[in-house]
């Protein structure tokens, strides 16, 4: 038989009707509803006396919109009316819906794995852009709009025409102090925010390989700053491992199966993707944005560029709007970049493993006197797990805020907002104009840079907060 | 959704590349449960400032571009977040075509779910449209039909692709769902075929 990549394996299987001339109808697994992009599809539905076809393949949250200081308090009226409305509309429809107080509610992408929802081979969807963070797990993943929501809910597939299949192969070892996200941010430095569209991504190669399976749903999740829709990586052991005894991940002798057959869907040896890009891991180093989009980003070592360094006409235009928003001079070390705020969480960053690292570097230390820090874990779940090892100690002794699972100041949808003019060190996906507060201006890194940011006031290289320690005191 | 065959209107140029769907319709509205009366909310911190007074130098509040309908902009457009508020403001503020070198993928799914045509010409095409709009009224005639879009004042005619099927749902305004409700026996045998195969359905 013809090798074949994971990306055909798993999209010919869905295939429920094809027809010359037309997109394929491919079916749908696991449709993860959140209550921002679902209200007005659950309205299309009353309005044409349709059914939610499949209420057991469908599982909502609320995510984007909910408070993360109180919860037992809405202020915002308009808010609390579309968190009510996705109640109403999944008791309609008798879809499981894990609600604000739910044990296993959090960020959908973060419960998703958690749950053992996301399972290899599945075909997943979600109103959100970010769905591509399942694809970690060998499940092809990716965002649709409210119309397709409404698809989805009604006749549980999708009308898709095959994206192109593009390898991005991360050859060799991270070294020491650099992680996944510098990988992703590294990535779409290089290769820019299109080079994915119209792609499926696989990621393939050693520095992949090596990577545990959150950090593989940190490089996932960036997928679509470069374009792409999907992002996949094919199952391993360690695919497996993670999923054994997860809620809704079969048991037994049914897991054991269900687990050789997850593993065969791994490209096979020899299969032709439409683009192979290759990159060497061992030379990047923990990256900061500078801009106003996730490829605008250099190392810690570097400095603001010049709107000159850019060669084509209209990234030099973009390069200077970038830096008159983001209040940043040509040339300025990003060392010396002062922030004012650090936001730890975003289905991008907020897994246990994220926390365990930023807690790691600012125990025993303190958040620099003029930056207010928060940590927003991803989910019930890792909240919980984090209290049970005093991570939430170590934050708050150190000065930062411990806060309730949700969105939060990523897209700042909720009252976690940056005001005009300030400066964040966010470990989210997007440093779009506007993205975290009309005005506010967002550096993207990695929890461990973040950390560092929250104790320094700037940016710095990890290994040398202690020398700043040391200068500051003698 | 409503039809599209031949459309004529005025460019409006919108002269960046990469515009995300937070500038199209920033994330503080989209906490409304309804469809319609976005408009008022498209490019918000680009039209206002924090006082909410409208700024000047923003293309949209020229009032040479007033009743615009054809938005020309540059690559990526449409980048970021999945909202498909983007595409309802566009079209509840009057636009209903959107030219640019390339659009991001989910952004282009969801015009063509309602009735916005977004066009993919090469860079010089839209550099040329861009450059004519930018230094006054421009109008161009779009034919869906033809796949081509016209300027008579420049003698200017440019082709686009579309895929068949799309451009068919177009032209017609057809509702998808009650398509694909039409293949139900199809649907129902593929879940009965897994099914026996023992797949792993069911989130339970």
């Amino acid at each position: 038989m013809e090798p074949k990549t994971i990306i055909d394996k798993i999209w010919e299987r869905h295939v429920v009707h094809r027809e010359p001339g037309k997109p394929d109808l491919l079916y749908i697994d696991l449709h993860l509803v959140h209550e921002v992009t679902s209200p007005q599809a659950f309205e299309g539905l009353r309005l044409s006396g349709r059914r939610v076809r499949r209420p057991d393949l469908t599982y909502a949250t609320v995510d984007h919109n909910v408070p993360t200081r109180n919860r037992h308090v809405i202020h915002d009226e308009i808010a609390k009316k579309q968190m009510l409305t996705l109640a109403e509309n999944c008791r309609e429809y008798g879809i499981p819906l894990a609600d604000i107080h739910h044990p296993d509610q959090g960020i959908v992408h973060v419960i998703g794995p958690e749950l053992g929802l996301t399972q290899p081979g599945k075909t997943i969807v979600c109103g959100d852009s970010h769905t591509s963070t399942h694809g970690a797990f060998g499940a092809l993943a990716f965002g649709i709009g409210t119309s397709e929501v409404e698809h989805v809910l009604a006749t549980q597939t999708l009308w898709q025409s095959k994206p192109k299949t593009m390898q991005v192969k991360i050859n060799g070892r991270i070294r020491p102090g650099v992680s996944a996200k510098d990988i992703i941010l590294a990535f779409i430095a290089r290769f820019g925010v299109k080079t994915g569209t119209g792609f499926i991504f696989e990621y393939t190669g050693e520095a992949i390989r090596n990577l545990s399976m959150e950090e593989r749903m940190t490089v996932c999740n960036m997928s679509i700053e470069a374009g792409a829709r999907a992002g996949m990586i094919s199952p391993d052991q360690k695919t497996i491992e993670y999923l054994e005894g997860k809620k809704y991940v079969p048991k037994g002798e049914t897991f054991s199966r269900a687990a050789e057959a997850w593993l065969k869907l791994k490209t096979d040896d020899g299969a032709v993707y439409d683009r192979t890009i290759e990159m060497d891991a061992s030379t990047i180093e923990p990256q900061v944005t500078w801009g106003t989009n996730p490829s605008m980003c250099v190392p810690i070592s570097g400095r603001v560029p010049s709107p000159d360094d850019f060669a084509k006409p209209s990234e030099r235009k973009a390069a200077e709007k970038a830096l008159e928003y983001m209040g940043l001079k040509p040339g300025t070390p990003i060392e010396e970049i002062a922030i004012d705020h650090v936001f730890i969480g975003s289905c991008t960053n907020s897994r246990l493993s994220d926390l365990r690292i930023a807690a790691e570097i600012v125990k025993g230390r303190k958040v620099h006197e003029k930056v207010k820090a928060i940590v927003v874990p991803g989910s019930h779940s890792v909240k919980k797990a984090a209290e049970r090892e005093g991570l939430d100690r170590i934050f708050k002794e150190a000065g930062f805020e411990w806060r309730e699972p949700g969105c939060s100041m990523c897209l700042a949808m909720n009252d976690d907002v940056l005001q005009p003019g300030e400066r964040a060190a966010s470990t989210s996906n997007r440093n779009f104009e506007g993205r975290q507060g009309a005005g506010s201006r967002t550096h993207l890194v990695s929890p461990a840079m973040a950390a560092a940011a929250a104790i320094a006031g700037h940016f710095i290289p990890v290994h040398r907060l202690n020398q700043e320690e040391t200068i500051t005191i003698s | 959704m409503e039809p599209i065959r031949v459309h004529e209107g005025k460019v409006c140029p919108l002269n960046r590349a990469n515009v995300d769907t937070d500038q199209i319709v920033p994330k503080q509205f989209l906490k409304r449960i309804e469809r319609q009366g976005f408009g008022q909310f498209l490019f918000y911190h680009w039209r206002y400032d924090h006082k909410g007074n409208e700024r000047s130098d923003f293309v949209l509040n020229n009032p040479i571009y007033k009743g615009a309908s054809i938005l020309v902009s540059g690559d990526n457009f449409g980048c970021g977040s999945s909202r498909e508020h983007a595409p309802w403001a566009l079209l509840d503020f009057g636009f209903k075509v959107i030219i640019a070198p390339s659009f991001a993928d989910i952004f282009y799914n969801n015009c063509l779910q309602n009735g916005i045509l977004p066009i993919v010409l090469s860079e010089e095409e839209t550099a040329f449209l861009m450059e004519k709009a930018e230094v006054g009224s421009l109008k161009v005639r779009v034919d869906l039909p033809e796949q081509t879009v016209h300027c008579e004042a420049f003698h200017f005619t440019a082709r686009f692709d579309i895929d068949p099927y799309r451009k068919q749902c177009l032209l017609n305004g057809w509702d998808e769902i009650a398509l694909t409700l039409q293949l139900e026996d199809k649907i129902r045998a593929f879940e009965e075929k897994w099914k026996e195969e023992g797949e792993n359905m069911g989130i339970a």
